[in-house]
């Protein structure tokens, strides 16, 4: 007998729920002379709300990808069990975050059940609105300059990071632009090199603003990566690449924090005691972890008797650092191997689904998701130079929580939709 | 499909960066894992090692503590704190283990000994599991051969001035006593290093408490290094004993006159006349050696000092950087001469002038040589390593790194340095009811009456059980006068 998507879906949230509860009773064991027992509910609390999450996919996309909410939650529970582990207070507010996240999620499956691609007509609308978002911190009076990067806005006491928004805003646009244009631009006539050229201005536009490159190299990546799908041309690549070289070159020679970035990643052992403190630590932290690490809620963190953490922002952007040491070479590959479970279970999507705007959809949200955790892990391990960025899902802040909701709220949308069709009903 | 070419491509473009995260994440856990636990700045790792119950450092047949740890539980995790309960004993053999100036002296040296990180697969697979299991990771435990109670001996009679002391048990090269004066309380350098860095003395001009001077000090040897010069004179059947010299006060070197005149280690009148070279060590005559140098050669002294250990490192347990060695210094480097005979003067070299520079240490290993019947062994801090269940992880015994002079010449220096004790320069250190070997020095620091003393010695003659040498800095005594009684002390301590 065939498994319905759903009962996969809900067996596999189980397992998910089994190990948050192992990784919860682990951090509790290790660490019981700081921490009450009443922490265990966090494992509780946390397989109800993933119950909730399963019953709203159940009546709004019956047919979605039975793997991809139960990846997404273990992948939140893999970042608030270290999230909790180093600093309860943090994790009772990345819990919250997780709550109005799912909130968001069902809001997201709710409104779109019937037709996602309604949003396809609203494309300049999300076009706009992108921009909106992303020049939103640069305007004084709302934004907040954080490590360097102006790209948060403050309301009151919430602060969020619209940037993590706008990115959906954008693939959203993206999506139903290249559609609508992909035999014309696939032509490669000059003229319509235009768009491009907006991108790209405005990706360096918001880097040199807001300084935060993180973001901006991600903008760009997806950017080529949806023209490259809808046109297949491997030349637009080419030239995006020339001119993301040449432009960055620009902003290595105005911007002294582009500059230091660049320089640590060529020789971070020289700069130790400067900018390059956070990325060596970083490498001692996960050096120190080994193959099998420290265990949960055994790794070193602090010096004795400080609550410093040695890493600076130890549970947003150097999330995996943490992770590496105490669950060793064979969790971290683990937790990427989860990472790039789920960027093949979005690009199948894309593959399976027969209209140009939800492949484009979900190619981009999948590459999106895939390419962030690149960007942050790939900083961090000295592939490339390191920009501060979060880890999907896993890291702490609730804005990026919220998008990476929405994001899989769309992936399990354009999911229904293929496997409906594809059953027929 | 429209598009599906693509999507793979991309698909596959995702998938290998996120493979190339993991190949990133392998190589520092894996491959360079070792070279970043081992870099200095690594605070974690420092951090980390305050999680292992430290092995202890014990002295005197490991019933007398030289370094333990306080248990302390600070935010949910056990660690342990150094604390070193004999104070200012021996800090610069034990060193210091901290989290703010990291690690000196053995503490340095044998850390993995101390961490319970050496040894075979299989402990280091425990170490893992007990880790994994929660279990406090034990390190093991190191006795030292130190003599405490001559150890004490030489911290108290050093106080008050500026140099080192050390003794060594000659047929096996145990270390009995290492002492630098002036000292520091370990237990100070967490909190108040300011405190040691900053301490002054008026018996030298820089106190410098943590340069251990008994491995690091370099000091002009003066007449002490007349029985190296003696050795290779000897050895080389260039000379004997009786060899006879005329001393008319002064030795001509390169036209001119090299004079006995303001060694102050000399007994008797300023010229001898007729002696043997057996007078010419007891009375510390310089001309007669200047002769000696001429004769042999810059060389063949240099190279008879490389036998005693100079120009190496002495290899004791200590840190390398914390080990010197003694030899031809020029422009504050080791000065290794292509063609001695033509680069060095062999005159002054003979009496231990010249460029020479060595550490006590060093010159202890020159007596310890002669006592041992000419065959050098090489000194050791340590004698067992133990593991926390009492099992014996580690036992250093005597090691012979090479024999020195025959054993006729080793014989013929000794009977020498007994006469400097009976009728020479030494004769104001005497031991009644023990037959004692040694010899002075005096050198020339270069400022006016003011001298780097030296006394090296071994007893009991016959069958040496201890051999020391003591150097003192910027003395207005003779080394016969200032170094010698606390030579002196010292042997009384080990055999009384």
């Amino acid at each position: 007998m065939r498994l319905r998507e759903r009962t996969i879906e809900l067996l596999n949230l189980g397992v998910v729920g089994m190990l948050t509860a192992i990784g919860f009773a682990s951090v509790y064991i290790a660490r019981s002379s700081e921490i009450s027992a009443g922490s265990l509910s966090y494992a509780g609390f946390f397989l109800l709300l993933y119950a909730i999450a399963h019953v709203i996919a159940r009546i709004t996309v019956p047919h979605a990808d039975p793997y991809l909410l139960p990846m997404a939650a273990l992948l939140t529970a893999i970042g608030l069990t270290e999230i909790y582990r180093l600093g309860p207070t943090d994790a009772f507010r990345q819990g919250l975050w997780i709550v109005i996240a799912v909130a968001v999620f069902a809001f997201t499956l709710y409104v779109l059940r019937h037709d996602y691609r309604v949003l396809e007509s609203y494309k300049y609308l999300f076009g706009l609105g992108a921009v909106f978002l992303l020049v939103l911190p640069a305007l004084p009076g709302i934004g907040t300059t954080v490590n360097g990067a102006r790209l948060w806005i403050h309301a009151g006491p919430i602060q969020f990071q619209p940037g993590e928004l706008a990115k959906l805003a954008l693939i959203v646009f993206l999506a139903g632009y290249l559609r609508e244009k992909r035999e014309v631009i696939a032509q490669l006539r000059l003229k319509d090199l235009g768009p491009l050229l907006v991108i790209w201005g405005a990706a360096m536009l918001v880097l040199v603003e807001t300084n935060d490159i993180g973001m901006g190299v991600l903008y760009f990546g997806v950017a080529l990566a949806m023209v490259y799908v809808a046109t297949g041309r491997w030349l637009y690549i080419a030239i995006g690449f020339v001119m993301f070289v040449v432009g960055s070159a620009g902003v290595y020679e105005i911007s002294a924090h582009v500059r230091a970035r660049i320089e640590v990643w060529l020789n971070a052992y020289k700069y130790s005691n400067t900018y390059g403190y956070q990325i060596v630590q970083s490498r001692y932290s996960i050096g120190h972890g080994g193959f099998g690490g420290t265990g949960l809620g055994k790794g070193i963190f602090t010096a004795p008797g400080s609550t410093h953490t040695l890493i600076p922002y130890l549970n947003t952007d150097f999330i995996y650092s943490a992770l590496a040491q105490e669950l060793g070479l064979v969790g971290a590959s683990a937790l990427l191997l989860v990472y790039m479970v789920f960027a093949a279970r979005g690009f199948r999507i894309a593959l399976i689904t027969d209209d140009g705007f939800s492949k484009l959809l979900a190619a981009g949200l999948t590459f999106t998701f895939a390419l962030q955790a690149f960007i942050i892990v790939g900083g961090i391990v000295g592939l490339i130079p390191l920009t501060g960025i979060t880890l999907p899902f896993v890291s702490y802040g609730g804005s990026s929580v919220v998008a990476n909701f929405v994001l899989l709220a769309g992936l399990m949308l354009v999911s229904n939709r293929a496997n409906a069709d594809r059953v027929g009903t | 499909m429209p598009m599906n070419r693509q999507i793979t491509r991309l698909a596959v473009a995702a998938i290998v960066l996120i493979a190339s995260l993991i190949v990133a994440t392998t190589y520092w856990q894996t491959w360079a894992a070792g070279s970043l636990a081992a870099r200095q700045d690594n605070a974690l790792v420092r951090v980390a090692q305050f999680t292992v119950d430290r092995g202890r450092i014990y002295a005197g047949d490991g019933t007398f503590l030289l370094a333990t740890n306080v248990k302390k539980k600070v935010g949910g995790q056990t660690y342990y704190f150094r604390t070193y309960p004999s104070g200012n004993l021996a800090p610069h053999v034990v060193g210091y283990s901290t989290q703010s100036r990291s690690r000196a002296g053995l503490e340095s040296s044998q850390n993995d000994y101390l961490t319970g990180a050496n040894g075979s697969l299989t402990s280091v697979t425990q170490r893992e599991l007990n880790q994994l299991a929660g279990i406090t990771v034990q390190g093991n435990d190191l006795l030292l051969a130190l003599n405490v109670k001559a150890q004490r001996t030489a911290v108290q009679q050093l106080a008050g001035k500026c140099g080192a002391a050390v003794a060594i048990e000659p047929s096996t090269g145990r270390v009995l006593v290492l002492a630098s004066s002036p000292t520091y309380n370990p237990n100070a350098v967490e909190k108040s290093f300011a405190s040691i860095t900053k301490a002054g003395t008026s018996a030298c001009s820089f106190a410098a408490p943590l340069l251990d001077r008994a491995t690091q000090g370099l000091y002009p040897p003066g007449s002490t290094f007349k029985v190296v010069t003696a050795t290779a004179a000897l050895d080389t059947n260039a000379f004997t004993p009786n060899s006879t010299f005329n001393d008319p006060g002064y030795c001509t070197e390169y036209g001119k006159q090299v004079s006995n005149a303001g060694n102050p280690d000399q007994t008797g009148p300023e010229s001898f006349g007729n002696v043997t070279l057996a007078q010419g060590l007891q009375h510390s005559i310089n001309s007669v050696f200047c002769n000696v140098g001429k004769k042999i050669g810059a060389g063949t002294i240099l190279d008879y000092a490389k036998k005693f250990g100079f120009y190496a490192q002495p290899d004791v347990e200590l840190p390398a950087d914390a080990q010197t060695p003694s030899g031809l210094y020029q422009n504050h480097k080791l000065y290794d001469p292509r063609n001695p005979d033509a680069q060095v003067d062999p005159g002054r070299l003979a009496f231990g002038q010249e460029r020479m520079l060595v550490t006590p240490l060093q010159m202890a290993m020159v007596a310890a040589t002669v006592a041992n019947d000419g065959v050098l062994m090489r000194p050791h801090l340590i004698d067992e390593v133990r593991a926390p269940n009492g099992n014996v992880v580690a036992r250093v015994g005597p090691h012979v790194v090479r024999r020195v002079m025959s054993s006729q010449t080793a014989q013929e220096v000794k009977a020498m340095m007994i006469s400097v004790m009976t009728g020479g320069t030494g004769t104001s250190d005497q031991i009644p009811g023990l037959q004692v070997a040694g010899k002075t020095g005096t050198a020339e620091t270069g400022v006016n009456k003011h001298y780097d003393t030296w006394f090296i010695a071994f007893a009991p003659a016959d069958a040496p059980k201890v051999a020391v040498a003591v150097a003192l800095e910027n003395q207005t005594g003779f080394g016969a006068t200032t170094a010698g009684p606390i030579a002196k002390a010292l042997l009384e301590a080990i055999l009384r």
